[in-house]
């Protein structure tokens, strides 16, 4: 009994999962791809099965280290990002006028953040770096994944804490709850949804990310920038393995969360 | 002010004292005084902006007054955080914590207390027999009904028996006959755990029901103070008269005789009401009235007794309304009385058009003093 409207919509969905997911799939089929003859490198012609690149996951030099670096980075950035935004989205929302002076210049700045193209910030940040004589490397890195990650996180939060009936605090307060455990006990697990979902975010954004990275790296190389740095000389299998992995964590992270919003929504 | 050994609580009393609040320029409340005894159901009635629940927010600590101080017994509170004081609030929009189960929400201010689990668990089970919710405690909030929620957070609010408790319209959101049932159950409660309340609503009836005594505030002052009967009886001012209940009021002249009686001069004649009800200081330009209730519509030519006011007029309205008829008369300048009438069936039921006579006891006469000048620096934004 379905109309047409809905066939065509769910032809539409349908066109559209598999215009997000053929890349991947692509990605994930050549992971098991055999090398014939010569340097193992990627080819995307099928050679037969093997699962040889999953054991020799390890063997080739400076990849497995980029991509723990990656994965420490990551870890690293979004918790920065997430306490300093999700704070910074608090004092957006809460305070203006003679308490917050320059408020208007803050949210402009984020706006800006976003919007500004990739290459300019790296670009500025390596500057920056120079002009200050920091070394590049971790520290470097992990300044600038916090910074580009921040807006995002905050404008989550902010979201969040848009619908938020400030009346639950002044309740906290007036049941004898100092400012920060009515903060612990009433403001964050009610703002949690949106304070996860800016991780996430974070998590993902300083993951893949190439165009900072590249400029404020110097000699410790993340996982996007040893992958270009190897496309010259072929890049070995074993990039779609962890590519792969990546997609998997990535993958269970959003079934995760998927199920404990469920689970959640079935308690309350 | 003092636990007694065995910890139960000594009434105290609370005072206002001089308190003004401003945001920006705009007066929320003005100078204003009040006490509040311990133990009684106060309620601060008045239109929306009147400050009603400004004076709640301060006494809860949410906002700092402007000028003046807040006493709990002697204890100066003016400046105090809310955590830091004791009182507890039942919000209009009850502001449960809707990640918490109905008995977490309850022994949240015990916890905070640093009461054990255990002994909290005992004590919000009390709770919920009190107001009814025995079985209740593992729901969320958004579980519940309205008037259910309403009760969490008089629970949650009254478990720490706080010295004070403030009510911000805690009705406005049920629907009217949950209302009159709260009601009762509100006041029955009250007197059951002997915690002073201060109710604030703008619905008089509301007000009138529960309250020992009632404030009714205007523009950040109080313009009425005292039990129901009183203020609805004998209103201080051309506010109270008009906003608690209806008035017929005329513009007179007033003229203190010197026995029980004393004399308002208006276009028609003279109005004699008690002398020792005026309002202290009331002379010259004022305003005479009478509830509609009071009055007697009867047929022109009756005979008036000694102790009542008259007034011949002719009806132009006339409302059945079921339980009463209701009138309005135009007097001969004009004015328009409205009259009320029980239907008890005996009483004369005049029509459109007929001249009649209005008569009521001196007694229930009224002076006022007409709003608009209550104060040589009465400003109004």
């Amino acid at each position: 009994m379905r109309s047409t409207r809905g066939r065509w919509l769910g032809l539409y969905s349908w066109l559209l999962l598999a215009y997000l997911l053929v890349p991947i799939i692509g990605m994930v089929f050549f992971s098991f791809n055999d090398v014939l003859a010569g340097r193992p490198q990627v080819s995307f012609q099928w050679n037969g099965g093997t699962l040889r690149w999953y054991r020799e996951l390890t063997q080739i030099v400076g990849l497995p280290e980029s991509f723990w670096l990656s994965i420490r980075l990551a870890v690293a950035s979004t918790i920065v990002a997430t306490i300093v935004g999700t704070l910074l989205a608090l004092a957006l929302v809460r305070y203006e006028g003679k308490k917050f002076r320059g408020r208007r210049i803050v949210d402009q700045t984020l706006f800006m953040n976003i919007a500004a193209p990739e290459i300019v910030m790296g670009a500025s940040l390596l500057g920056m770096f120079a002009s200050y004589h920091i070394a590049r490397g971790f520290t470097t890195l992990l300044i600038s994944h916090a910074v580009f990650s921040l807006a995002y996180v905050t404008v989550t939060v902010r979201a969040r804490l848009q619908g938020f009936d400030r009346h639950l605090e002044e309740a906290a307060g007036d049941l004898g709850s100092t400012p920060l455990t009515t903060f612990r006990l009433v403001t964050l697990p009610m703002i949690m949804p949106g304070v996860l979902a800016g991780a996430m975010m974070a998590f993902a954004l300083s993951l893949d990310d190439f165009v900072v990275s590249n400029f404020v790296a110097g000699t410790t190389l993340p996982f996007p920038v040893w992958v270009y740095g190897a496309t010259r000389m072929g890049v070995p299998p074993q990039v779609f393995v962890f590519g792969t992995l990546i997609f998997l964590l990535g993958a269970a992270a959003a079934i995760g969360s998927l199920v404990m919003s469920r689970r959640g929504m079935k308690r309350t | 002010m003092t636990l007694t050994s065995t910890g139960t609580r000594q009434q105290i009393n609370v005072r206002v004292a001089n308190v003004t609040k401003k945001f920006d320029d705009v007066v929320a409340v003005d100078n204003l005084t009040l006490e509040i005894t311990g133990g009684e159901f106060l309620s601060l009635l008045g239109p929306s902006g009147c400050g009603k629940t400004t004076t709640l927010r301060m006494l809860g600590g949410f906002e700092e007054p402007s000028a003046g101080s807040i006493y709990f017994g002697d204890r100066d509170v003016t400046n105090l955080p809310p955590h830091q004081r004791d009182v507890n609030t039942v919000f209009q929009s009850y502001a449960l914590f809707p990640h918490l189960s109905v008995t977490d929400n309850i022994a949240f201010g015990l916890r905070r207390k640093g009461v054990s689990k255990s002994e909290a668990k005992l004590r919000v089970d009390e709770m919920l027999t009190l107001v009814d919710l025995e079985g209740r405690g593992e729901r969320k909030p958004h579980q519940l009904s309205g008037g259910q929620q309403q009760r969490v957070a008089l629970a949650r609010a009254l478990v720490n028996k706080p010295q004070l408790l403030l009510l911000d319209e805690p009705m406005s959101a049920l629907d009217a006959k949950l209302r009159k049932t709260m009601q009762l159950e509100l006041k029955r409660i009250q007197s059951q755990v002997g915690i002073t309340f201060l109710y604030v609503t703008h619905d008089q009836e509301e007000a009138m029901t529960m309250s020992d005594r009632i404030v009714v505030m205007n523009r950040g002052r109080i313009e009425g103070l005292g039990s129901p009967r009183d203020v609805y009886e004998q209103p201080s001012t051309e506010f109270v008269a008009t906003f608690l209940g209806a008035s017929n009021l005329v513009a007179a002249t007033l003229e203190r005789g010197t026995g029980d009686v004393a004399l308002a001069h208006h276009a028609h004649g003279t109005f004699r009401s008690p002398a020792h009800r005026l309002p202290p200081g009331l002379t010259g330009a004022v305003k005479c009235g009478v509830r509609p209730e009071k009055i007697q519509i009867r047929a022109l030519g009756d005979r008036v007794a000694a102790d009542e006011n008259s007034l011949t007029g002719r009806v132009l309205i006339s409302t059945f309304m079921g339980v009463g008829n209701q009138y309005v008369v135009a007097a001969p300048q004009g004015e328009e009385f409205v009259v009320y009438a029980q239907n008890s069936g005996q009483t004369h039921a005049p029509r459109s058009g007929e001249e009649v006579l209005l008569t009521w006891p001196v007694e229930h006469s009224f002076v006022v003093q007409p709003s608009g000048d209550q104060s040589p620096e009465g400003e109004s934004s």
